[in-house]
């Protein structure tokens, strides 16, 4: 018999479902996978230096571009972080808009992960019924902040800006229909295909006792059995005044992953809509102006108001010696930001723990002794986001 | 003779004339198509309702550039995309279009030829498309263009074998090859009622066979890149992309012929009645395409040969039985 000899595929940086600009060297024997190294960095910017040099205000709009899908979480997450170094008391009205907000983000970032897993393994018309619902969340977002992908609408001490005018009609708009085409549009078309069923039921297998091992978090551990999630284990925001339930799936394969994240997000439209019936009025954001930005308003008029606005862009504020850790449940899992202070306007070092990092991880260990074709429904299940996984 | 000579030139310009027009008009309806079934308008800028979109687009394959891998063996790599291009086009030549007509006094037939073996005769052209493609994936000198060299290898011979198979039921019943025999015995009722699992394993096995979604793995995208023609551009690509459409009108072509009764309906001329049938395979082919994802490699194996196949061996049982116990 002939010698055979296991082919090398540099799969990415560019590829069309490697999500960014993952690379993936892939030893094949004929089409299965024999070993797979992820190799990353390719959208490394330097994210946590550049925190090093950058007051605390400025260093908001980068957290933007790290899960560019779901950037309203990575603002949050690092605003509390910051607030927890402070020890700024938040207004509830800006409390209860953070989790309205990042709860519409959760299903935004899974729309988008519902449609590029659909093409991921072929079906491509789901991705456009997926970005229609997300057009609408983005439309929110936009009478928000202004911005629809790179939102920076959460500051130190609460929100940027208050609440648009028609908010709330235009949320409530979004709550009627979202359930609809969730059922008609993504699980009858979807869901109960059988070519999607044998495509995705038993693939990519991980157990809960590897899943903990490995330090995953979010749907991708939930997938396994394991009810872990920050908002009901650590809760931040005022989660625990909500009624939600953490959904679970059994094997843990990639269909599980699928059913997590669609339970996900019919529980996140039902935070949604507690936070919208209990929204207060009042601040939007903290009285402390040492900390937060005046309204403009004040700053064309008073004196004293000027001043604070004056000293917090051009030098920031200086928060006690201290180190903090705070982490918030993203869409994609777990996201801390740790930050150590030496007393001066800029941090002394920031780091934090992207999720997908984290979950890339688990990888060769799904995909190796697999198929290419389960492979790419394994990374699109992943759902990692380079600009986090590279930071 | 002349007369017969010049007849056959006119037919021949004709129906290529017709089909590549067809072709690039069903290109655009594809895209229009999926556009709504997408919630988008498809292609709208170039010209009213984007119908010169088509030209457009063979303009600008036309004038890319036209690049050769250093690696690629050449000849090879020029010649898979004609290998893949002309049986296409040959397979035409038995498609029965329409009946005998008469056109200024004489009596034309509106098909290039009708032989008496026209089904195995569009069997062993369409076969040799196949080594397009896998030429195609070997010369590129490429790991994507390989792998789908090598799908498209398997995936064509487990397919082609339950298509010849589902056909044989038909065959039976109509006790001919030929293509227009074929239609003359579809006269009372068509086959796609007597032969309806025929027809089902016939359809299957030819989406597979054109690798249109859910059986596109030769090309899959989020996969393969473009599997077999990632390093084609320019024309050379072009051809590729003629050479699918076209066999897909020749594969409805043959499907109506087949199943569906072929030139026969009330009230409209025959002519008119095959193009609506052919359009509308053509159009079932691009709803598919729509709603299904596409499937793994090893369970379109399993399809092939664990369900089609003996599927299809069921069907020649019945069909047998059927036709000695009613006569």
């Amino acid at each position: 018999m002939a010698e055979t000899k296991n082919m090398i595929l540099n799969m990415g940086p560019q590829h069309p479902s490697t999500h960014g600009v993952l690379r993936l060297i892939l030893e094949l024997d004929g089409e299965t996978v024999v070993k797979l190294t992820p190799e990353i960095g390719y959208l490394h910017r330097g994210v946590e230096k550049l925190g090093e040099n950058l007051t605390y205000h400025q260093f908001i709009p980068l957290t933007d571009r790290e899960d560019y899908i779901a950037s309203l979480s990575n603002n949050l997450a690092y605003c509390m972080t910051v607030e927890k170094l402070l020890g700024l008391e938040i207004p509830p009205r800006a409390m209860v808009a953070r989790v309205l907000l990042t709860e519409l983000q959760r299903i935004a970032s899974h729309l988008i992960w519902l449609g590029t897993f659909g093409l991921d393994i072929g079906a491509m018309s789901l991705f456009f019924y997926c970005m229609r619902e997300r057009e609408t969340i983005l439309d929110i977002f936009e009478a928000c902040a202004g911005a629809r992908l790179t939102i920076n609408y959460f500051d130190i001490g609460g929100l940027r800006k208050d609440l648009p005018v028609g908010f709330e009609k235009q949320v409530r708009d979004f709550i009627a229909i979202f359930p609809e085409r969730m059922k008609n549009d993504y699980e009858r078309i979807f869901q109960d295909n059988k070519i999607v069923r044998i495509r995705t039921e038993g693939v990519g297998i991980i157990s809960k006792e590897d899943a903990i091992d490995l330090g995953l978090s979010g749907p991708l551990l939930r997938s396994c059995g394991v009810p872990w999630d920050v908002r009901k284990s650590n809760p931040y925001c005022g989660y625990e005044n909500y009624e939600f339930d953490i959904p679970t799936g059994k094997t843990g394969d990639v269909f599980d992953r699928y059913l997590v994240r669609m339970e996900e997000m019919r529980q996140s439209l039902k935070l949604v809509q507690q936070a919208l019936d209990r929204l207060p009025g009042g601040a939007f954001l903290a009285d402390d102006p040492k900390i937060c930005l005046p309204p403009k308003q004040k700053v064309m008029t008073e004196m004293e108001s000027l001043i604070h606005h004056f000293k917090i862009v051009s030098e920031g504020f200086e928060p006690p010696v201290a180190e903090v850790y705070h982490s918030i449940e993203t869409p994609r899992g777990e996201l801390g930001f740790y930050i150590v202070s030496d007393g001066s306007n800029k941090p002394y070092r920031l780091r934090f723990r992207p999720p997908s990092f984290v979950n890339l991880e688990s990888l060769a260990k799904m995909a190796e002794g697999k198929l290419i074709g389960d492979l790419i429904a394994i990374i699109g299940a992943l759902d990692p986001v380079m600009g986090e996984v590279d930071r | 003779m002349t007369e017969f000579v010049i007849i056959m030139l006119v037919k021949m310009f004709v129906i290529f004339g017709a089909v590549m027009l067809t072709m690039t008009y069903i290109t655009l309806a594809e895209r229009k198509i999926l556009g709504y079934m997408q919630i988008r308008p498809g292609p709208n800028r170039v010209g009213p309702w984007g119908l010169l979109q088509p030209i457009a687009d063979g303009i600008k394959l036309f004038l890319k550039e036209d690049i050769i891998p250093d690696n690629a063996s050449k000849a090879v790599f020029v010649i898979a995309p004609a290998m893949a291009l002309i049986p296409a086009v040959m397979t035409i030549a038995v498609v029965p279009f329409g009946p005998e007509v008469s056109i200024l006094g004489r009596n034309v037939t509106l098909f290039m030829a009708d032989i008496n073996i026209g089904i195995l005769y569009i069997f062993a052209v369409s076969s040799i498309g196949v080594y397009g493609i896998v030429l195609a994936g070997w010369s590129s000198e490429s790991k994507y263009s390989l792998l789908g060299g090598l799908r498209s290898s398997a995936q064509m011979i487990s397919y082609e074998l339950s298509m010849g198979f589902a056909i044989v039921g038909v065959i039976m019943m109509s006790q001919s090859l030929s293509m227009v025999k074929l239609i003359e015995a579809q006269k009372g009722v068509w086959f796609i009622i007597p032969q309806f699992l025929g027809f089902a394993i016939y359809i299957t096995a030819a989406i597979a066979e054109l690798n249109r979604t859910p059986f596109d793995l030769p090309e899959g995208e989020s996969e393969l890149v473009s599997g077999y023609f990632t390093e084609y551009s320019s024309m050379k690509y072009a051809m590729f992309m003629l050479a699918e459409y076209i066999n897909i009108i020749t594969v409805s072509g043959i499907v109506t012929t087949l199943y569906l009764g072929g030139w026969h309906g009330p009230v409209l001329p025959p002519l008119a009645w095959f193009v609506i049938k052919l359009l509308i395979v053509v159009f079932f082919m691009i709803w598919v395409r729509a709603t299904l994802p596409r499937l793994r490699y090893d369970q379109l194996m399993t399809l092939g040969w664990k369900i089609l196949l003996p599927a299809s061996i069921v069907n020649i049982l019945l069909t047998a039985v059927f036709m000695t116990v009613f006569g």
